[in-house]
């Protein structure tokens, strides 16, 4: 499993002393110190280690407890939203906020999209630190005008006088059952827009070192979780639970090394991806999974590194096909390394349709482990069939 | 030409009153006859009352319609004077400032100096000088395409806006808002918004913001106002609805102004909306909504200073319906065939800039000479905008891709190799991406 082999390496890493100054603020997860050598590490003269019990925390809480940090560092940061307050939130990812910081700082909205994420720019305008929660961000077609038009590219029209630290965050894509309109993954439409920050945690790693650098970035991000994954557990290190702990934006995460084909995914089809990797492994086919973390700044620099190692590309994504975030990976892959590529680049994404109610429909209209594997071994064989929409 | 001067401020009843407004108090503004919303030819006047600390009754104030004082200047010993002489000056100037700028605009539009969509303000400017001359520079402003004179108004220096509408470097924006993206921070002013309804929200925030800073932050002496101005087409759409739904139930201090000048491009106010009378849906959400006549800059100030007072003194938001008019039309692009010459010949005789001159000389408040004098003073600040603009360099290619983000790098790795949130300075982003 991804996660047992990162943690050997943390083992080893934190006992040889490479480690990154503890006792002082510090960001990365420990995967970093693989991608990112011109850092130089802090060495620390300390016969610390860190206690290798691992606990579990489902990213429901790791939101939470990130939530609940920021809010305590930092006076001007305040939440508001739907439900978030009295109602502790409707995926209670916002539980003891009220008690806590009272209703100054954690606002119930009235159901008035519009306004109350207008009302969320207007005060990042002037330096506080709004995290606008939408119950799910298909809500926020009806507020964005004010993600793009007033947040996303207020700091370019000022010319760098008003810049706008907001986050937009809330469940994002496939949600059971939940019908065509409760179902849209919004990665894609608000990923093309410059301007924008747009990250997709998976792990509740990812979710908390996310968030936390999501609400201290001076620039508006959209966070897009995912409701089928909040109440996932995740085991997570000492150094994800410190209150220091970021995630850079604009670096996707490698979860598992392989040699023969990369496969890109975010969200939940990350989960979805490394277990087809581990069917493709019994097969002989060593998968390589990124998490892709960040989708705009996306990481080509990762994603290229990797292909033009594995040289075969299947990207992963539950949204739409057409303009989606995997047409935008393999045009990259397609530019930058196409003499290293093998096989064609195969794109594994949400049926050309709306979700649909019916379970087994649903099921059909989403991609699934299977339609994983086939793409990659389909782009190991070198064969060029025509890729099926899910 | 007699006016109409009615101004009032209608107050939501609370629930268990018996008594009915029309009954107490005869009604100065009968909803009735539509004629007079569009301008009509009674002459209303005004006792002055006492405030009454009553919430459910109608409030009179003491304003006296400009061109009444001029007219009835012999059979009637004028009241005392709304402004001193200072005040007028600077009114008058603003005033002034605003319809040169604009002028110059359309000139420097058709010489090809200026491009995209400009719309002028010509007409209205009662309507931004009477409000933004009360605001503090820590007060914020938020507009629509229609915000050259209220950046002017603002503080914003003519030559940076004149500047910014060439879209050269030394713009406010530094060539990269346009005209109708006219921000700046120095000065409060939030834009400048191409989507009608856009600024409102984005101005209740700016409201709520100075609330948070008070309440939640604990900065007791915070009681910056907002105020923002919109048309009489955003008053249809549904932000504007939810704006003065939260800016009432959380008491914000904001200050709605409707520049009410009867046409959307050219939609006629009537003909795109139900109930006309805008200012009513203000007792609607449980807030005063009072009508004012737009053209005669005097009684703007009067509402003006209650509803910016009552704002400050934390007392909730106030909507203003301003009945205005655009000498020009929509944009420099609208040929204006729609409108009644008639219509505009009736509203450019109530030129504000002309009632306020005549209200001052007739007042003995200054001279002709000192009016002329700011005149060619005025003149001579546009010219030097745009000389100043002309001589502007365009701004450089590298320009393209900054500012895209405040911390382009995003959370992550600093241009020395270390991790940005190592850096004290780290929210100090780099303008290149």
């Amino acid at each position: 499993m991804a996660a047992s082999t990162a943690k050997k390496e943390v083992r080893d890493n934190f006992c040889r002393g490479e480690i990154w100054g503890i006792v002082r603020q510090r960001v990365g997860s420990y995967n970093l110190m693989q991608s990112l050598q011109r850092i130089r590490p802090l060495v620390v003269n300390s016969s610390k280690c860190y206690s290798h019990a691992v606990k579990q925390m489902t990213v429901q809480e790791a939101l939470n407890s990130a939530l609940h940090e920021e809010m305590s560092a930092d006076p001007n940061v305040f939440l508001m939203g739907e439900e978030v307050g009295q109602n502790q939130g409707l995926y209670k990812i916002s539980i003891g906020l009220l008690k806590k910081y009272g209703p100054g700082r954690v606002l119930d909205t009235p159901i008035t999209e519009a306004g109350f994420t207008g009302i969320g720019v207007g005060a990042a305008y002037h330096g506080l630190k709004p995290i606008v929660e939408f119950m799910t961000f298909n809500f926020s077609m009806q507020a964005i005008d004010h993600i793009i038009n007033s947040a996303a590219k207020m700091n370019y029209m000022s010319a760098g006088q008003i810049s706008v630290p907001i986050v937009f965050r809330g469940p994002n894509g496939a949600a059971a059952g939940g019908g065509a309109q409760h179902s849209h993954c919004f990665a894609a439409w608000y990923a093309s827009c410059p301007g924008l920050k747009v990250l997709a945690p998976y792990s509740s790693e990812d979710a908390r070192g996310l968030l936390k650098a999501a609400i201290r970035d001076p620039d508006p991000v959209v966070f897009l979780e995912n409701g089928l994954l909040y109440e996932e557990s995740f085991p997570v290190s000492e150094e994800v639970l410190d209150s220091n702990f970021f995630l850079p934006i604009g670096k996707a995460k490698i979860e598992r090394e392989g040699k023969d084909v990369t496969i890109t995914a975010f969200s939940r089809m990350v989960g979805y991806a490394l277990k087809a990797a581990e069917i493709l492994e019994k097969e002989g086919i060593s998968a390589e999974v990124i998490n892709l973390r960040s989708i705009r700044p996306l990481d080509r620099a990762t994603i290229n590194a990797s292909v033009r190692k594995t040289r075969r590309l299947v990207t992963v994504e539950d949204g739409f096909p057409q303009h989606g975030v995997g047409s935008e990976i393999c045009t990259s892959v397609i530019e930058e390394s196409f003499h290293y590529l093998d096989a064609p680049v195969g794109r594994i994404t949400g049926a050309d349709v709306l979700v649909p109610y019916n379970a087994v429909l649903e099921r059909m209209s989403l991609p699934q482990v299977e339609d994983i594997v086939r793409a990659a071994k389909r782009t190991c064989n070198g064969s060029v069939q025509m890729a099926s929409t899910a | 030409m007699s006016l109409t001067t009615s101004t009032k401020f209608a107050q939501p009843l609370p629930l268990n009153t018996t008594s009915s407004r029309s009954k107490e108090h005869k009604l100065l503004f009968d909803p009735f006859r539509t004629n007079s919303f569009l301008g009509s030819t009674h002459k209303l006047r005004f006792n002055s009352l006492s405030k009454s600390n009553q919430t459910n009754l109608h409030r009179r104030s003491a304003i006296v319609a400009v061109s009444d004082v001029v007219k009835e200047k012999k059979s009637k010993p004028s009241t005392n004077l709304l402004i001193t002489k200072e005040e007028g000056l600077e009114l008058y100037e603003d005033m002034v400032l605003g319809r040169a700028f604009e002028d110059m605009c359309a000139q420097m539009y058709y010489r090809g100096k200026m491009f995209g969509f400009v719309h002028l303000y010509n007409g209205q400017e009662a309507v931004s000088t009477g409000f933004i001359k009360l605001l503090k520079q820590e007060d914020s402003v938020a507009s629509t395409y229609r915000d050259h004179v209220h950046s002017l108004s603002k503080g914003v220096s003519a030559r940076a806006v004149m500047s910014e509408l060439f879209g050269k470097a030394t713009g406010c924006c530094r060539g990269q808002g346009g005209s109708m993206h006219m921000f700046s921070k120095e000065h409060n002013v939030l834009g400048g918004f191409a989507f009608i309804g856009e600024g409102i929200p984005v101005a209740t925030g700016a409201a709520f913001s100075s609330k948070y800073r008070r309440e939640v932050l604990k900065e007791a002496d915070c009681d910056h106002v907002t105020v923002a101005f919109f048309g009489d087409g955003t008053c249809n759409n549904g932000q504007f609805f939810e704006c003065l739904n939260m800016a009432a139930l959380w008491k914000l201090p904001i200050v709605f102004v409707v520049e009410n000048n009867l046409w959307a491009i050219g939609m006629s106010h009537v003909r795109a909306t139900s109930d006309p009378e805008i200012w009513k849906k203000g007792p609607a959400f449980g807030m005063p909504g009072v009508h004012v006549d737009g053209m005669d800059v005097l009684k703007v100030r009067e509402v003006a200073k209650e509803a910016i007072g009552r704002a400050r003194r934390g007392e909730g938001p106030t909507l203003v319906e301003c009945e205005t008019y655009r000498f020009r039309g929509h944009s420099l692009a609208d040929p204006d065939e729609l409108r009644d010459p008639a219509e505009k010949a009736h509203y450019a005789a109530r030129d504000p800039i002309t009632a306020l001159k005549r209200y001052m000389i007739d007042n003995n408040l200054v001279t002709e000479q000192e009016l002329k004098t700011i005149e060619k003073k005025i003149d001579e600040v546009v010219e030097d905008a745009v000389e100043f603009a002309d001589e502007s360099p365009h701004p450089p290619r590298s320009q393209l891709l900054e500012n895209v983000f405040a911390d382009p790098k995003g959370f992550g790795i600093g241009p020395d190799g270390r991790y940005r949130c190592e850096d004290p300075k780290f929210t100090q982003g780099t303008a290149h991406v």
